[in-house]
């Protein structure tokens, strides 16, 4: 009987090498008309890429185009986001994961910052509770040596 | 922070309980806006709404079904938004799911309808048999009777899968059992149609989100599927369409064209005339979908589609031609929009009255 590796297998080159389906270059458009409006008038914009109908290659090929520049932040709260702004100052990729790995959104921001990345004023608030807590009693101070303490419960 | 000790009322409470901070927060409602095809510009609005959003109740009624819709939504990848969601809502019967069976089970549906009246949500998956009572039945109540007894004090229905929407595969010729769907029974309640067979995990718990956001329904098209995730067709969010355009269609499954991934529409895809959001929310954590794995769309989320004249008979071609009637150049299939989708709905129509299928001269003609 025949085994499985005496079967010929002929490789062909991938499909996506083959296909340019060209969904991407409008994004690319879109992203520098946002940017020229990011410069004039400070108008920040976002593209979801959830929406857009990318056939095979087409994210990567976006991707690859805007590149990565001098920022990147790992974000750690219900999973890790992974933000970078790309080659194109200016032009952030925002990638948001599950606590699996699992992206749930995946966004280009057109702005100077995402607006993830600024603390927000109710985590500032819980901030300073939480330290005053700390402050309040010599254990609290004493078990600040230890980096881990005072985490939240999310990272 | 709430008191662990008090009842959580609020998202915004079981989040930060879990102790979610407020960017954590904004990380989830960027996925939620995302999941409800809603624009990145509402986040904000999302997250003012969804910090209020109270507990809803829903109680899951499975007619005749498969399963198929129930696997959808449970097989989705975990933990996830959905999960969130799920975690959110009570999920208070649901005889597929839950431990308990018989009258254990009848009593938390009369409890819940009970302690929530005017306010739950009943999702419904399968149709309902009209010929005899006796083709299907729960805890020897029949659907039509748990249906109308469950509904009663709904704030609004939600059929889910087709067969619930529109009569699915027990409706199919010579429709045995007299199946119906939820819209052809309930009448007095809002009912929102998420099709599909099975429809697409995201949609079932984005018509969930929006409920759970907003305190209603979201805009509905004329058989009542949320206009978000209904409102164009696979075609014209295909990122095969400018094949299409082209007139470079694929003629068997393992020809040139379909290496190259050209359109599939002479190989009976039902694309022009289905409504879903395969094309860009795609199945399996995003992977890819039936037209990117090349085979056509079934049209699994349009009325009577197994019916349809066979899946791989091409669909009768409009009477203009496309292109010229809609104007070439809509880039890359985005934004060829509202006129393509009114040809299609027509092509629709006749070609569904007619259930005519065309050679490949008749395509060759206008392509």
């Amino acid at each position: 009987m025949q085994k499985l590796q005496d079967i010929d297998i002929r490789v062909e080159a991938p499909v996506d090498r083959l296909v340019q389906h060209g969904n991407a270059v409008p994004v690319l458009h879109e992203i520098l008309h946002a940017l020229r409006r990011l410069g004039e008038t400070e108008e920040s914009t976002t593209i979801d890429l959830r929406s857009i109908p990318f056939g095979p290659g087409d994210e990567e090929l976006l991707l690859d185009v805007l590149g990565r520049g001098e920022v990147a932040v790992k974000l750690e709260t219900l999973g890790v986001s992974e933000i970078y702004e790309t080659a194109f100052a200016g032009v952030w990729i925002v990638d948001h994961r599950n606590t699996e790995g699992e992206r749930i959104a995946l966004q280009i921001e057109i702005t100077r910052v995402p607006e993830i990345l600024f603390t927000q004023v109710a985590d500032l608030t819980d901030s300073i509770s939480r330290l005053e807590n700390r402050l309040r009693t010599p254990d609290g101070v004493a078990s600040l040596s230890n980096p881990m303490n005072g985490r939240r419960r999310d990272g | 922070m709430a008191d662990s000790n008090t009842e959580i009322k609020t998202l915004g409470e079981s989040l930060r309980q879990r102790g979610v901070s407020r960017r954590g927060f904004l990380k989830f409602c960027t996925a939620t806006a995302s999941m409800m095809a809603l624009p990145p510009a509402m986040v904000p609005a999302i997250a003012e709404a969804l910090e209020k959003a109270r507990r809803p109740s829903v109680i899951w009624l499975s007619f005749q079904e498969c399963t198929g819709c129930t696997e959808s939504l449970t097989r989705a990848h975990a933990p996830t938004i959905e999960n969130l969601i799920f975690d959110h809502i009570s999920l208070d019967y649901h005889h597929t799911l839950q431990a308990a069976s018989g009258e254990g089970a009848e009593a938390a549906r009369e409890a819940a309808i009970h302690e929530n009246f005017g306010k739950y949500l009943v999702v419904v998956d399968g149709s309902i048999p009209l010929k005899d009572p006796g083709f299907s039945t729960i805890a020897g109540i029949s659907n039509l009777d748990m249906l109308k007894e469950t509904v009663a004090g709904a704030a609004a229905v939600i059929a889910v899968g087709s067969c619930a929407a529109f009569g699915g595969l027990p409706h199919a010729n010579p429709n045995p059992t007299g199946a119906v769907s939820v819209s052809e029974i309930i009448k007095d309640k809002p009912v929102v149609n998420v099709s599909g067979c099975p429809p697409i995990p995201t949609v079932i718990s984005g018509v969930l989100a929006h409920f759970l956001t907003f305190g209603g329904l979201p805009e509905l098209d004329d058989l009542g599927r949320p206009k978000v995730f209904y409102g164009q067709s696979i075609h014209d969010r295909c990122y095969r369409r400018p094949f299409y355009d082209k007139g470079l269609f694929a003629e068997t499954f393992d020809d040139e064209g379909a290496r190259k991934g050209w359109c599939l529409y002479r190989m009976g895809c039902k694309g022009p005339m289905t409504y879903n959001a395969c094309a860009t929310t795609k199945w399996n954590q995003g992977t890819s979908w039936p037209v990117e794995s090349g085979h056509g769309c079934l049209g699994c989320s349009e009325p009577d589609f197994w019916d349809g004249g066979g899946f791989y008979n091409a669909i009768s071609i409009p009477d203009g031609d496309i292109a010229r009637n809609i104007g070439l150049g809509a880039v890359a299939g985005v934004a060829v929009g509202a006129a393509a989708g009114m040809l299609n709905r027509n092509a629709k129509a006749d070609a569904a009255a007619r259930h005519e299928t065309v050679t490949v001269d008749d395509l060759e003609k206008t392509s």
